[in-house]
């Protein structure tokens, strides 16, 4: 048993050298980025293997982000749903409050190994933003984030705590104001300032490195749950749920666990007002494959090409593609992506908060949701493993003006 | 023989450089693209630079992404854009024509199916800003069906692996990015810009154009010393931005274009003897 909870090596090895999951991935950007991007992916190929930057990674894990995160049986949640067991990893335990700081802890000492003297990030719903700001205060390094002006507006709490830790908050308005304006701003900060900038990407979007990356830094989401479910329960769960925009907490706790073939995969991916429609941010679901912010990937276009506005209530879920990886999870059919509209994300993360005391990001409540669905299908002998990827005090202005209560 | 080669080969049997400008397809209306494009050519352009509006042009500064973002409420796509080179092509039998854009689209339309069109058209190479050569297979063999070039960009940071690299697979010409930063950049340092081209060329077999940031007749005129050809982009299409109808925008273009040809004639010298592909 202690060799199940143990076996984390992957097999299949992807991404390539260039950084291809299948026909995914890639490094799709403009020759300005390519010498930052190879300098990047050395940097991080180097360090991975230096024993004392990863010892230096764990302690951090440790003592800031406060690692390991517990798995929480959540019986009130189970019984409501009625079937399998819905058992929960508390990522929104960590510092700053989401899974999010396991990668900017993580990026944050690649910089500063480095020798970069300047953080940049993008952010959508701001968890990014403020995790990047967290270990930019703690290194002493400056931290410039962008934002669309969008989610400056419906995210107002993270921006001020942004700005408490020290972070210079860029209001992006051109295109939709969301984030992959954000993205595309990030990336132009960093191709102008490429010589002492490090740019901490949030998710495993992006080109290579940053999906293998990103993902290698939040896989100890899904390490620690393996041995903690072999621990606690005996086994390891019969699926896994977690939601996906870009998707980094989703490959985190996917990606230790991908060759264990008994071990179900759900991603689920914000179905707005309805995927019929373009009001979702649903691109696995409702997407087809392109090329946007640097790999091949699904993403939501119109007839021409052109990259269409999403809609989530969730701004961590607003976003246009995903990880390349997840690509090619659904097209080799490991993993299974699926839709929850903002509804059943609203419903869900009312039903956790009164019968849990656990607020859930209005990201994660989309996880929730469905692994609810999922477990009125299915036996009270199964466990489903639902990642809760962040807390929700950050969404409460969104939820009282959308239950029409002003504050 | 591609119009690109033709013209480099005359430019140089001239002894003189080339001014590229870009114009973003469809801005500041769909109607002044093909006009402004033949003012360009009567102002002294030798061969042009036609952008193809995306939605996220992560390369670009922020007047070619507000032209993009105006072009495309206005309802530009890749087949208005090609019609606008047709229409062009009319007028003008031989000044070379370039797109530069993004992939998504081209991949939404179809590479082969674009390629095809381009050439029909009458284009004769494409800058496609987010498909470096490592990426762009497909995309090479049905350029190479249509005699159109790949032109591919080279930047201060470009290492020797692949600049050689660059060099191998250019048709056309070498676009070497004389910033570090996105198009329009304001930080543009013309004494660097004459060894940092030299390496550029040592590698190339193609002539080398230099671009991104050049604003006055000034940068056009330092930059001319060492390079092949002088591309023009945000600095014009900001002026395009402010007029109000096509036939301002055709001032604007000639206004603009006029003084800088005359400082890239004055200051030149002989271009140097590279081989044509």
């Amino acid at each position: 048993m202690a060799e199940l909870a143990e076996k984390t090596q992957i097999s299949g090895q992807l991404p390539d050298a260039g950084g291809h999951f299948g026909v995914f991935g890639g490094r799709f950007v403009s020759e300005t980025l390519m010498a930052a991007l190879e300098e990047l992916e050395a940097a991080w190929r180097h360090y991975v293997n230096d024993e004392s930057f990863m010892a230096e990674f764990d302690a951090d894990l440790a003592h800031f982000v406060g690692r390991p995160s517990p798995l929480y049986f959540a019986r009130n949640l189970t019984e409501k749903a009625g079937g399998a067991k819905i058992v929960l990893k508390r990522e929104d335990l960590n510092h700053t409050g989401a899974h999010k700081i396991n990668n900017t802890v993580g990026q944050g000492l690649l910089a500063k190994a480095m020798g970069k003297k300047r953080l940049i990030a993008e952010t959508g719903a701001g968890q990014h933003g403020v995790a990047s700001a967290t270990i930019a205060a703690r290194l002493g390094l400056p931290c410039v984030v962008y934002m669309g002006s969008e989610d400056v507006k419906r995210q107002s709490v993270n921006v001020f705590r942004m700005k408490l830790l020290g972070a210079e908050v860029v209001s992006v308005d051109a295109g939709s104001k969301t984030l992959k304006d954000a993205l595309n701003e990030a990336m132009r900060d960093w191709v102008t300032n490429v010589d002492d900038t490090f740019y901490i990407l949030g998710t495993v979007a992006g080109p290579h490195p940053y999906p293998a990356m990103v993902r290698d830094f939040n896989a100890v989401v899904g390490r620690e749950a393996r041995v903690q479910m072999v621990d606690e329960y005996g086994r390891l769960p019969d699926a896994l749920v977690a939601c996906v925009g870009g998707g980094s907490n989703a490959i985190g706790l996917f990606h230790p666990f991908i060759d264990d073939r008994d071990v179900a995969i759900y991603g689920v991916e914000a179905a707005g007002r309805g995927l019929h429609g373009q009001e979702h941010a649903a691109s696995l679901c409702a997407g087809r494959v392109g090329v946007l912010h640097g790999s091949r990937t699904y993403l939501l276009d119109d007839e021409a090409g052109q990259i269409i506005d999403t809609h989530s209530v969730s701004a961590g879920l607003d976003y246009p593609g995903v990880g390349p990886e997840h690509a090619w999870l659904k097209d080799s059919g490991r993993a299974e992506y699926v839709g929850i509209d903002d509804e059943e994300a609203m419903a869900a993360f009312h039903d956790l908060t009164r019968l849990e005391g656990i607020m859930p990001a209005l990201e994660s409540a989309h996880a929730i949701a469905y692994g609810m669905k999922l477990a009125s299908q299915m036996d009270s002998d199964r466990i489903i493993l639902v990642n809760l990827s962040g807390r929700g005090d950050k969404d409460i202005n969104t939820v009282a003006e959308l239950e029409g209560i002003t504050l | 023989m591609n119009r690109i080669d033709v013209r480099f080969k005359q430019l140089r049997e001239q002894g003189r450089k080339a001014l590229i400008p870009y114009v973003t397809a469809g801005y500041p209306g769909p109607d002044s693209t093909v006009a402004v494009l033949h003012a360009a050519v009567e102002s002294g352009a030798d061969l042009i630079e036609v952008g193809m509006p995306f939605s996220d042009v992560m390369a670009d500064g922020p007047v070619i992404q507000e032209a993009c973002a105006r072009s495309l409420e206005q309802g530009t796509g890749l087949e208005q854009v090609l019609a606008m080179v047709a229409e062009f092509r009319r007028g003008d039998a031989d000044t070379p024509v370039i797109l530069m854009g993004y992939a998504n689209p081209i991949e939404r339309r179809g590479v082969a199916r674009f390629c095809e069109e381009a050439a029909a058209a009458g284009v004769d190479g494409l800058l496609i800003v987010d498909c470096p050569a490592d990426e762009a297979e497909e995309m090479r063999s049905q350029l190479a069906r249509h005699d159109l070039h790949q032109i591919f960009l080279v930047a201060p940071t470009t290492t020797d692996a692949r600049l050689k690299r660059a060099a191998e697979l250019a048709g056309g010409f070498l676009y070497y990015v004389s910033i570090k930063g996105v198009t329009g950049g304001a930080n543009l340092d013309t004494a660097s810009l004459a060894p940092a081209v030299e390496r550029v060329r040592a590698a190339a077999g193609v002539p080398v154009a230099v671009g991104f940031g050049i604003r006055t007749p000034e940068h056009a005129a330092a930059a001319a010393e060492s390079a092949d050809a002088v591309i023009i982009g945000s600095a014009l299409v900001e002026r395009l931005g402010k007029a109000d109808s096509a036939a301002a925008a055709v001032a604007a273009a000639r206004d603009y274009l006029a003084p800088i040809r005359r400082a890239m004639d004055n200051t030149a010298s002989p271009q140097s003897d590279v081989v044509t592909a």
